[in-house]
């Protein structure tokens, strides 16, 4: 299957924002062009656009309609989607550690229900998948992880939690995410961990960057408790191990 | 820096929700962090012309109930701006006197000043002439409360702060006010369809066109819960995620729509039926809950349209504002101007009411 050859669709979210959809799917292929789009956007400051959203699947393209018109922004972004872009994935790893089940993962029984599966088997192959965080979004820091075990694969919750806890580990369909900061969503909640996706103390507030490799760790609950007080003074660090193989 | 430790406007009772919020903190979305900034960016822009300010400094947002502020610096001029809104301004000697909405007025220390929040809107704004002092944070001062970040330590105000103040003695000038201003909430709301409206059903668009949707609790910075006729998917209810507008109007498997607003997050996985026009998104930042909305559909460059006029209107803001006449006696300029002090405290008999 040959998705980068896919027609692109331009779409207009009101008259401040123009989607740039390269497809429906996550896919890496798809990622790649969504970012290479991203960044030859970026190489030339078109006048007009005001920031840009690079999601799994799509460009968001945030202008000021009173500099430019819809229809011209598209013209000037349509001779940029033939770029070769060079993706710079960059190779770093995180071991996050996270307790499962539980209160830190309430929805750790409905899913293995769902799945047919124990709790201890959709713990197993949670942790026993590399992740790619594909897009940052939805929350400061929160990382868009693909691509998650097809067992677990289940669709969101019909209607979203109106509080979800800083630190829950979730998953939907295929995508992995960790709320990093409290608040509403609509995805299963396995566990929770300690570590901090954002922290305005920290000289970089935002941890992950696209192109970055996550691997869950479980811990104890004992063990989250006592990590969580370090994250909550500004003690636990957490470094990449390097390059994944 | 503890911002309880400065001369500014010290806060007395803070009111329900009171944040510091401009136009919003862009560039950061890529990292996830929400634009934020004022619901109603009309009446603050409103607000800042009458005390002189630039349209996007950053001004207090009130909402439901309003803070009690004690002048802690020699003088500060204000301006409250928000439909039913009004000031109510108590000097130390008992002195009581109300100031309407969209007028400025000058401040000294010791006088107290009662925010009376928004009655017909959902938020008001103060705007302070010269504006707060406050460290930015990616450029902003707007409070995201979700993420701890902006305005005074990324919370709601609380008693005890003190809000620095960028000037400590206010300009020695007339009072303001700003007649014509419409900050009416929104009861019909300007949408162009899309991004997902492919997801739903010909009938699900009809409805949504045609049929009133009520604003529910469910109301907050973030987004308006609205409830109507259910909206059927034709294609599910799951998307990949993908990048949220200001004023996307997502609609997840319970088929009643949720309009984003101020502190929406980047990105979502719900089908998008459709995204507010930008001229109506202060209007909507208006509206409270019990309220209905009706949606019409327009074209990007209708939307476009709308916007440039919306646009020219607010350039022309400072071309409107009139001078208070002197009922509201300025005394500075009274004495300045020699005039006998006996006339200036009779003007100040006839509006400061006396309490026992």
């Amino acid at each position: 299957m040959h998705l980068s050859t896919s027609p692109v669709r331009f779409l207009p979210a009101g008259d401040t924002a123009l989607v740039v959809e390269f497809g429906d799917v996550v896919d890496r292929t798809v990622s790649d062009r969504v970012i290479a789009l991203a960044d030859a956007i970026d190489a030339r400051a078109v006048p007009g656009i005001v920031e840009l959203v690079p999601t799994f699947r799509s460009l968001m393209i945030h202008y000021d309609p009173l500099q430019i018109e819809a229809t011209d922004l598209q013209t000037a972004v349509e001779p940029l989607l033939d770029g070769k872009g060079s993706v710079s994935h960059r190779a770093r790893l995180f071991t996050l550690p996270v307790a499962y089940g539980g209160d830190f993962g309430p929805d750790l029984a409905e899913v293995a229900e769902r799945t047919g599966l124990s709790p201890d088997a959709v713990v197993q192959l949670h942790t026993a998948v590399t992740y790619h965080v594909y897009t940052l979004g939805f929350l400061p820091g929160y990382p868009y992880m693909g691509d998650g075990p097809k067992e677990l694969s289940l669709p969101r919750r019909e209607s979203p939690r109106l509080r979800v806890p800083m630190g829950s580990v979730c998953i939907a369909f295929r995508q992995a995410g960790i709320y990093s900061l409290e608040s509403p969503g609509g995805w299963h909640l396995l566990g929770r961990t300690p570590v901090r996706l954002f922290d305005i103390r920290r000289e970089t507030a935002v941890l992950l960057a696209p192109g970055d490799k996550i691997r869950f760790e479980p811990v104890s609950h004992d063990t989250f408790r006592s990590l969580a007080e370090q994250a909550a003074a500004g003690h636990l660090d957490i470094r990449p191990s390097g390059a994944p193989a | 820096m503890s911002v309880r430790s400065v001369a500014g406007l010290r806060v007395i009772q803070p009111g329900l929700h009171t944040t510091v919020q401009d136009l919003g903190r862009i560039g950061s979305q890529r990292l996830g962090i929400p634009v934020s900034g004022a619901l109603d960016p009309i009446a603050l822009r409103a607000a800042n012309v009458i005390v002189g300010n630039p349209q996007g400094m950053a001004g207090l947002e009130i909402a439901v109930l309003g803070p009690v502020l004690e002048v802690a610096t020699p003088s500060v001029r204000v301006a409250i701006a928000g439909e039913g809104a009004r000031l109510t301004v108590q000097r130390p000697d008992g002195a009581q006197r109300e100031v309407s909405a969209l007028e400025s007025i000058r401040l000294v220390e010791g006088d107290r000043l009662r925010v009376a929040a928004a009655t017909v809107s959902a938020v008001a704004y103060l705007a302070i002439e010269c504006g707060l002092a406050l460290p930015p944070f990616l450029d902003s001062l707007s409070t995201y409360v979700r993420g701890g970040f902006g305005g005074v330590e990324g919370r709601a105000l609380t008693a005890g702060d003190v809000l620095p103040l960028a000037q400590h003695e206010a300009a020695s000038r007339q009072e303001m006010r700003l007649p014509g201003m419409d900050l009416t909430p929104a009861s019909e709301i300007r949408v162009v369809l899309g991004p997902q409206d492919d997801y739903f059903s010909a009938a699900a668009i009809a409805a949504f066109l045609s049929t009133p949707y009520i604003v529910t609790q469910d109301a907050d910075r973030m987004g308006l819960r609205l409830e109507g006729q259910r909206l059927e998917h034709a294609k599910g209810y799951n998307i990949v995620s993908d990048g949220i507008a200001p004023g996307s109007i997502q609609v997840p498997g319970s088929g009643q729509p949720i309009v984003l607003l101020a502190d929406r997050q980047t990105t979502g996985g719900y089908p998008k039926i459709a995204t507010v026009a930008s001229a109506d998104l202060a209007a909507l930042g208006r509206v409270r809950p019990g309220m209905a909305l009706r949606f019409r559909s327009v074209s990007v460059s209708e939307a476009q349209a709308a916007r440039r006029a919306l646009e020219g209107r607010m350039a022309g803001l400072a071309g409107n504002l009139v001078a208070v006449r002197p009922e509201g006696p300025d005394l500075e300029r009274l004495y300045d101007a020699n005039l006998v002090s006996g006339v200036a405290h009779a003007h100040d008999h006839a509006t400061w009411r006396h309490h026992p």
